[in-house]
């Protein structure tokens, strides 16, 4: 279960009103490589990792995936909250206000609807975890055209510091292949 | 979203001991012997405890289930999502 705590991971602030980088946030807030697609992917797959050390990484960083998504809702709720109309038809969301105002919906940057097919769970835990890997990488790419994309302080502190988890989570995603590579070896020897 | 200045502070301070805590917890998920992160993680969460309490009797409930003490203090905002972090720009 998860019980909702009414504090964020990392306290997200903008500087200004930079609506063309709101518009690119949803690429990591609806996007293939989200925290989204990244929180229920692992949720996904924890359930029949071998050893228990699997289990609780992909319990504790599909846990904190949530948390960041939550952050980058925040970041674009805080920009767009303000808008006007006209000002968000100038950042091309206007599409995205007609469909869904100033809410927040997981579409990617260019609108395009979350799809569980930007992920998967196959039971193989080599698999899984190469997977998790590969998406931990594209999601610090993702930061870091992100970061790229905007002069905003107050934004870029923030994805920087999301930067770094995906970074950590790789790291910790790769220890767990290790361990779990050493535990079908000693099964295959025994 | 107007919070006040001492709350706020105390708030950020829980954040960051509990962001350390989410750091050290993955850590010691594939190092479960390592014992110095081990004793550094009871330490913060002492502490933490006794942040969280000091904020949500002077401030307001970070869980429902410290919400009830005689009135429902659940629905005051604001919400994470509304709070002025850096109170207009650092
Ligand atoms: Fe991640």
């Amino acid at each position: 279960m998860w019980i909702y705590e009414k504090k964020l991971q990392y306290p997200a602030w903008v500087e200004s009103c930079d609506l063309r980088i709101a518009k690119l946030l949803f690429a990591q807030y609806g996007g293939p490589d989200s925290e989204l697609s990244a929180g229920l992917r692992y949720l996904s797959q924890r359930y029949n990792m071998p050893i228990p050390e699997a289990k609780a990484v992909l319990t504790d960083i599909g846990t904190e995936e949530l948390a960041h998504w939550e952050i980058i809702a925040t970041l674009i709720y805080k920009i767009i909250e303000r808008a006007t109309l006209k000002q968000l038809e100038e950042a091309s969301l206007g599409a995205h206000y007609v469909q869904h105002g100033r809410d927040l919906y997981p579409h990617d940057a260019s609108g395009v609807p979350w799809t569980a097919a930007y992920i998967q769970a196959i039971e193989d835990p080599i698999a899984n975890l190469h997977e998790d890997m590969a998406a931990e990488e594209k999601a610090r790419t993702t930061y870091e055209h992100l970061i790229q994309s905007t002069n905003d302080r107050g934004v870029i502190e923030t994805l920087s510091f999301l930067r770094e988890r995906e970074v950590v989570h790789f790291q910790r995603f790769g220890e767990t292949l290790r361990l779990v590579q050493e535990h079908l070896d000693r099964k295959m020897y025994y | 979203m107007k919070i006040n200045k001492e709350s706020l502070d105390l708030l950020k301070e829980i954040m960051a001991l509990e962001f350390s805590m989410i750091d050290l917890n993955l850590y010691l998920d594939t190092h479960p012997r390592d014992e110095k992160p081990l004793m550094i993680f009871e330490q913060y969460s002492c502490r933490l405890k006794d942040m969280k309490e000091r904020y949500e009797n002077e401030y307001g409930p970070l869980t429902p289930d410290r919400a009830g003490n005689r009135q429902w203090r659940w629905i005051e905002e604001p919400w994470p999502w509304q709070i002025d972090y850096e109170m207009g720009g650092k």
